[in-house]
C-alpha cells in the first residue's frame, strides 16, 4: 500500500519502512522549537520534576523569544530571563527580538522531510518546505527534549487539489479563509492538509506558507505541500540542504478529497469570533474600525507588505485608525527598508513596530479596548484574542487590511 | 470499572484556548492565579461557581486554538473531574493527557443535558444522565496509565521507579 509524504516523513523518523493511519509510533525529533509562550514552564518542569534532568541532543533545539519582544513587564522579563540563561547554560540556539518563530525557523532551520514539533499551534507552517511541523504543548516539548523522541498517532491525509490560478487582488489568505470556511474549524481535525495539483506551482514558499499556518485553524495535525523546485530553490538560496524529498504514492490512501479553483476565490473575511465564520469581504463592507493589523506568522512577509505598501502609497491612514504594521522577521523588515515599503507605511501615518506577535496574540502591542474594532492579518478572531471580552476581530488579506486602514472601515482595495 | 458522578455545567461549540485562559493572564506566576479568569471572556462567574467534582459537557471542538498548556491546567486547577465533549482539539487533547485531565468524546449527551444536572460516568463504557446511557469509547492503556500518574511527567517517574 502506498504513502501519502505525512506518513513516508512518520516511518523515516520512526526507523520502519512503512505506517499507516492509525498506527501509533515512537519517532526520533529533527528539531523542537519552543518560544517565550510557555519555555518558562518547560524550564520549571525540567528544573524541578525530574531526578536526571539532560537534554538528548541541544543541537535539535531552538529557543525564540517573539511573544511579548521587547518585553512588557516585569513578569514577562523574568520568564524571558530564565529562557535565555537556560539556553545559554545547555548551548541552545537563541533568537531574541529577531521575528516570529516559525518565520525564524523557516529562514533558517527547516529543511523538507523532517519532523519537528513547536511549542506553538502555528508549527504546521513548515509544510510549506515539505516538513512535517506540529504544535505540541510545554510537557511533549520537555519529554522531546529530554528523551529526543515522542510519540505520533499517525494521522489521516486529505488531499487538497488546487486548480488554476488566484485573480488578481486575490490572496492565499483569501484562499485559505475561504478552505477554511467550507470545511469549518474542526473539519480536518486531527488530520493532514495535503495541497497538490496545478494549482500549487503557481504559489511562492511565502505563499504556501499561509496555508499551512492556518491549517491548525480548521483542526489539522499539521498541512504539506510536495518539496518541490519551487521550495529547493528557496532551501538552496540559504544554503540548506535536505533531509529527505518525498512524494505520495500514486496507491496512497486518502481520507477524502476536495478540490479548490483557484479562479474562482473572491476577497473574503472571517467575522468574529470564529475563523470558520468565513464571507465575502463586500458583505462586512462598512463596518468601522479602531485598528489594523498587517503582520504575524501567517501574513508579516515582504508580499504582505508589498501589497499594503502599494495600497496605502500616497494616501493617509483614516484619522480615527491605528494601523499597525510589523514585520515578521528582520530580514522582512531590512528587505522593506531596501525596497522603500517602510517609508511609504509611516508617510501614511501606520505605526511601523519591531517584529513580533503584537497582537494578534493580544499581549504587548496594539491590544484593543472595550466594544473596539480590528481588522487583522493575524491567525486568529476568537473572543477575546486581541484585548477586552468585547472587542472584536476580523481576519483579511493584508490587501484588506491595508484599504480598511484607509478608508477608516472595511472595504476591498477595489473600492478604494 | 472506575465511577463517578459529578454536577454539569454546559458549554457550547468551540470553546477555545483564549476562552480558557485570555492571553492577558498567562503572565500571572502560577495556575492558582490564573484559575479565577478561566472561561471569562465567555463566563466571568463561572470560575467562582465551579466546585471540586464538577464535570463539563460542551459541543465539538473543545480547545481549539493555541498550544498554551495552561489551557487544561486552568480546568484542573478548578476542580473539573472531566470533560465530555462531542469532539476535542488535538493539541489540547495532548495537552490534557499529559496533565492528567481525563477528556470524554461523547457526541449526544450534549443535546441532552441541562447546566445543574448529574452525570454518572463510567470510565471506558458509558455516562449516565436520569437512567439514559450515552456510550463512551475505551481510552487506550498508554493514556489511561498517564491520566492515572496524574500527567505525563509523574507517569514517567512512575514508571522510571522514582517516588511522586
Amino acid at each position: 500500500m502506498g504513502m501519502t509524504i505525512a506518513e513516508k516523513i512518520i516511518a523515516l523518523a520512526a526507523g520502519v519502512p512503512a505506517v499507516k493511519a492509525g498506527d501509533i509510533h515512537t519517532v526520533t525529533l529533527d528539531r523542537m522549537m519552543s518560544n517565550d509562550g510557555t519555555t518558562h514552564l518547560t524550564v520549571d518542569m525540567y528544573r524541578n520534576k525530574l531526578n536526571h534532568p539532560r537534554i538528548a541532543d541541544p543541537q535539535k533545539m531552538v529557543f525564540i523569544v517573539d511573544h511579548n519582544v521587547p518585553s512588557d513587564s516585569p513578569k514577562t522579563a523574568a520568564s524571558q530571563k530564565k529562557m535565555r540563561d537556560f539556553a545559554r547554560e545547555n548551548g541552545i540556539d537563541f533568537w531574541e527580538g529577531k521575528g516570529v518563530c516559525h518565520q525564524i525557523m523557516m529562514e533558517n532551520y527547516v529543511c523538507p522531510g523532517e519532523l519537528i514539533f513547536g511549542a506553538d499551534s502555528h508549527t504546521c507552517t513548515y509544510g510549506a518546505l515539505g516538513a512535517f511541523g506540529t504544535g505540541v504543548g510545554c510537557t511533549d516539548l520537555l519529554y522531546g527534549m529530554v528523551t529526543g523522541t515522542s510519540w505520533v498517532l499517525v494521522p489521516e491525509t486529505v488531499k487538497f487539489n488546487l486548480t488554476g490560478k488566484l485573480p488578481e487582488g486575490v490572496y492565499p489568505r483569501d484562499l485559505m479563509l475561504s478552505i477554511i470556511g467550507q470545511i469549518g474549524a474542526n473539519g480536518v481535525n486531527y488530520q493532514v492538509m495535503e495541497f497538490t495539483g496545478d494549482g500549487a506551482k503557481t504559489l511562492s514558499v511565502n505563499d504556501r506558507m499561509v496555508l499551512c499556518n492556518l491549517a491548525v485553524e480548521a483542526g489539522a495535525k499539521t498541512a504539506i505541500f510536495e518539496a518541490d523546485e519551487i521550495a529547493l530553490e528557496y532551501l538552496a538560496a540559504r544554503g540548506r540542504k535536505p533531509k529527505a524529498v518525498f512524494k505520495s504514492d500514486e496507491d496512497a490512501v486518502y481520507q477524502r478529497e476536495y478540490t479548490f479553483d483557484l479562479s474562482r476565490i473572491q476577497p473574503v473575511a472571517a467575522r468574529p469570533d470564529f475563523v470558520d465564520d468565513v464571507v465575502p469581504v463586500k458583505e462586512v463592507c462598512g463596518v468601522r474600525i479602531d485598528e489594523a493589523f498587517l503582520g504575524s506568522c501567517s501574513n508579516g512577509r515582504i508580499d504582505d507588505l508589498r501589497v499594503g505598501a502599494a495600497i496605502v502609497k500616497g494616501k493617509k491612514v483614516a484619522d480615527h485608525v491605528r494601523f499597525l504594521v510589523v514585520p515578521a522577521s528582520q530580514e522582512v523588515y531590512l528587505q522593506a527598508l531596501d525596497e522603500g515599503l517602510i517609508s511609504i507605511f509611516m508617510e501614511s501615518g501606520a505605526i511601523v513596530m519591531n517584529p513580533n506577535c503584537s497582537v494578534c496574540w493580544g499581549s504587548c502591542q496594539g491590544v484593543i479596548g472595550e466594544n473596539e474594532v480590528l481588522i487583522s492579518t493575524g491567525t486568529r478572531n476568537f473572543k477575546g484574542r486581541a484585548g477586552h471580552p468585547s472587542s472584536r476581530v476580523y481576519l483579511g488579506s493584508a490587501a484588506t487590511v491595508a484599504a480598511s486602514a484607509v478608508k477608516g472601515e472595511i472595504c476591498t482595495a477595489e473600492m478604494l | 470499572m472506575e465511577q463517578f458522578t459529578g454536577k454539569v455545567w454546559v458549554l457550547g461549540d468551540d470553546i477555545d484556548t483564549d476562552i480558557i485562559i485570555p492571553t492577558e493572564y498567562l503572565a500571572l506566576k502560577t495556575i492558582e492565579d490564573m484559575k479565577q479568569y478561566g472561561f471569562s471572556p465567555l463566563r466571568p462567574e463561572l470560575a467562582a461557581q465551579i466546585q471540586p467534582g464538577d464535570i463539563i459537557v460542551a459541543g465539538k471542538n473543545f480547545g481549539c486554538g493555541s498550544s498554551r498548556e495552561q489551557a487544561p491546567e486552568v480546568i484542573k486547577a478548578l476542580g473539573i473531574r472531566c470533560i465530555i465533549a462531542g469532539s476535542f482539539a488535538r493539541i489540547f487533547f495532548r495537552n490534557s493527557i499529559n496533565n492528567g485531565l481525563l477528556l470524554i468524546e461523547q457526541n449526544d449527551l450534549h443535546d441532552y443535558v441541562q447546566e445543574g444536572d448529574t452525570v454518572t460516568v463510567t470510565v471506558n463504557q458509558d455516562v449516565d444522565h436520569n437512567g439514559q446511557k450515552f456510550p463512551i469509547a475505551s481510552l487506550p492503556e498508554n493514556l489511561v496509565e498517564i491520566i492515572n500518574a496524574g500527567g505525563l511527567v509523574k507517569a514517567m517517574r512512575r514508571r522510571n521507579g522514582l517516588a511522586e
